[in-house]
């Protein structure tokens, strides 16, 4: 923790202008309240998901180059707001950074753009909005300006694939504690950590189109279980599993066979609350499962 | 040495009982392993206690299990390390975490012990929390940590014909090929069939008839296989399946599961990107939906969510004109997930429609287009298992003139 501020170049993804709108206006607020500058990465590309790695796996390398190139031409490190950008970056930079041949052979396709990624140039980072709060934000800062403590909500945390696995890729020798993150911002803005079966496992998305059943039962399960573990709602840094444990829900529900109707919070949102934002302003109104139960929590907890 | 108490889910069908945990106190160094442990209490403490093991290396692949909820060998993981993600874990949720009651016979929470340790009113020893040890998942129990491996593990490796199928005349000596011809498949030959990543695999847990990582890996092995005839046969079985290739749920849980770094999920992807390059087209539309994500990023530079799912279900303009029924099915399933967020203002009526999703600057899509052209024409596999890291190469090596392309860093002459 540093009394530095905060300035990074933001790379907001595709699905938080696309799907989940209000995670892009939850995150730009959410960033002003903490006081971390956003410069966003507004010529950057699609991270691919794995998908374009599965097709081609030089080209999935280059197009994330390109944006980590453009990265670093701000002078700054980067921030996502998605568990998959950050599994997919991290991919790519892993091979990218593994061999300087190759690096260059990737440069070449962006020398024609002025464009070329270096490893570690400047001690570039690429970090999940969760891992800044947590490494470079710091805890004790965060509770510092916490004006809304989440006094009485239980908040299952849900991480995604992509930011836990796998360990060895994504630096967890160096931060061991990343899949355990989640619990600690959430002790941190005062909430109370609910323990389920799910919160490491697969919301099913990458699944969805092609096996709906097994994608679908997957969301609804851990939806179920973390219900079942007393819930008042799920947080989660990722828009891909937001897309299927909220967007999904009621489909979920059809196929796991029982009522469901858990809200599910974006990551930023959950912080921006507990700053003192309105849950209208975080733009809690556009989830599919009801946010009503959650805000109703908040506003008994800051009676009480 | 050090006092661990480790927290053993057992089960004996001859009793007529359920599971049951039991906690054993042992003590031995915090570098010796966890089957260390468990040999310790059978030895002291029940000799009934069951466990399958034997080289104690991780070579012979018989002591699979889960420690904390992560699958893996008993013999590989240090007792000590599996007690810090113990007390970690506990430490994570333990101040405040709300537990409900999970009855036993529900899977322990992958990494998470502290549901288990605090349903117990564990008795935490010097050491600390109680290290849970559990039998691998996906797999019926036959007794304590033995499971039967039949019915998920060998079943479907026999499922993906896993032996050569050359034609022709065989040669009269062994069939010679060029070295670099297999170090393509060294990887998926690692495997020691231990089925810790079947132990692990999400996909399997909501679809048990997913062929499963295990044998899509030893699948891979022998679709490059420069001595097999039968590839593009073998691809078309493993995407034809709809529980084959186009059922993984990409969790990368096989993938820490597995002591030998083979990396199943990796071989999956590698066996889609074949059966694609074949251009096999699947039932569960995994194929189409690959080539419209990556049309979609080179036309727009962003991801279109509305025109993938269309695109996937209805490819291209044939596609549409004479839509499959999985395609139309799966539209009509997916119309009341479109209008929800609509009703909700979620989503404005002009974003659901496909293809008006937010769009990157005219030169940044020459950019794009640019690399596109790069990258289609050399298409690059840079594998790190093979290939390694800088600087992981001796310096007389180099000396030598060894490349590393040629010496398989991670590959282990145990198979």
């Amino acid at each position: 923790m540093s009394d530095e501020k905060i300035k990074v170049a933001y790379w907001p993804g595709c699905v938080s202008r696309g799907f989940t709108p209000e995670l892009h206006g939850s995150m730009a607020l959410t960033a002003g309240k903490l006081g971390i500058e956003l410069v966003e990465l507004d010529r950057a590309n699609c991270c691919g998901a794995g998908v374009i790695a599965e097709h081609n796996q030089e080209l999935a390398d280059t197009l994330n180059a390109r944006t980590f190139a453009l990265a670093q031409q701000t002078g700054l490190s980067m921030m996502n707001i998605c568990s998959t950008c950050q599994g997919a970056q991290s991919e790519c930079q892993q091979r990218l950074d593994a061999d300087s041949a190759y690096r260059a052979h990737v440069n070449e396709a962006l020398s024609g753009q002025g464009l070329s990624y270096e490893k570690d140039k400047q001690g570039f980072t690429n970090k999940n909005f969760l891992w800044l709060l947590v490494e470079d934000y710091g805890l004790d800062k965060l509770r510092e300006r916490v004006v809304r403590p989440l006094t009485g909500l239980r908040v299952g945390p849900f991480y995604g694939c992509y930011i836990v696995r796998p360990k060895e890729r994504l630096g967890y020798n160096h931060y061991p504690d990343r899949d355990i993150y989640l619990e600690k911002v959430i002790e941190a803005l005062g909430g109370q950590v609910v323990e389920y079966d799910g919160a490491r496992k697969c919301c099913g998305f990458p699944l969805v189109t092609m096996n709906r059943d097994t994608s679908l039962r997957q969301a609804g399960t851990h939806v179920g279980d973390a219900i079942d573990a007393g819930a008042d709602c799920l947080v989660t840094p990722c828009p891909l599993c937001h897309l299927n444990l909220d967007m999904q829900q009621p489909e979920a529900a059809k196929i796991v066979n029982r009522d469901l109707g858990l809200a599910v919070l974006h990551l930023p949102q959950l912080v921006g609350l507990a700053l003192g934002a309105e849950p209208k302003e975080m733009g809690m109104g556009k989830h599919v499962a009801s946010t009503r139960w959650v805000e109703e929590r908040l506003t008994a907890g800051a009676a009480a | 040495m050090a006092d661990y108490t480790i927290k053993v889910r057992r089960f004996q069908p001859e009793s007529g009982e359920g599971p049951y945990w039991e906690e054993f106190n042992v003590d031995l160094d915090p570098s010796l392993s966890v089957l260390d442990g468990l040999l310790q209490a059978k030895d002291r403490d029940d000799g009934s206690l069951a466990v399958r093991c034997s080289c104690r290396a991780a070579i012979c692949g018989s002591c699979g299990m889960k420690i904390n909820g992560q699958s893996g060998l008993g013999c590989k993981t240090q007792i000590g390390e599996a007690q810090e993600q113990a007390n970690k874990m506990k430490a994570a949720t333990g101040a405040t975490a709300a537990t409900a009651d999970s009855p036993i016979g529900v899977q322990a929470p992958e990494q998470s012990a502290g549901v288990n340790a605090a349903e117990s009113g564990a008795t935490a020893t010097a050491g600390g929390e109680p290290i849970v040890i559990e039998p691998m998942g996906n797999m019926p129990v036959i007794k304590d940590l033995i499971t039967d491996m039949e019915s998920t593990h060998w079943t479907k490796i026999r499922r993906v014909t896993p032996w050569l199928l050359p034609h022709g005349e065989p040669p009269e000596r062994e069939y010679i090929v060029e070295p670099e011809s297999m170090i393509d498949i060294t990887q998926s030959m690692a495997c020691i069939q231990c089925g810790a990543c079947v132990s692990s695999c999400l996909s399997m847990e909501a679809d048990p008839d997913f062929i499963g990582p295990a044998a899509l890996a030893k699948a891979y092995r022998f679709v490059g296989d420069p001595r097999d005839a039968e590839t593009h046969e073998r691809l078309h079985d493993l995407a034809d399946d709809p529980h084959g290739i186009y059922d993984c749920t990409h969790c990368f849980s096989c993938i820490d599961a597995c002591p030998k770094g083979v990396a199943p999920m990796d071989q999956i992807m590698r066996l889609r990107r074949k059966a694609g390059e074949e251009g096999i087209e699947d039932p569960n539309a995994g194929h189409a939906h690959e080539v419209a994500f990556v049309k979609i990023i080179e036309k727009k530079g962003t991801l279109d969510e509305a025109m993938l799912v269309q695109e996937s279900y209805a490819p291209g303009i044939k596609g549409k004109l004479k839509p499959s029924k999985r395609g139309l099915r799966e539209t009509i399933k997916s119309l009341p997930t479109i209008l929800r967020p609509l009703r909700n203002r979620k989503v404005k009526l002009r974003q659901a429609i496909p293809g008006t999703h937010h769009k990157l600057p005219g030169d940044a899509m020459d950019d794009v287009k640019a690399i596109y052209a790069h990258a289609e024409e050399h298409n690059e596999e840079f594998n790190l298992y093979i290939k390694g890291e800088e600087g992981e190469l001796a310096e007389e090596d180099v000396e030598k003139g060894i490349e590393r392309s040629t010496a398989p860093a991670g590959q282990e002459a145990d198979k």
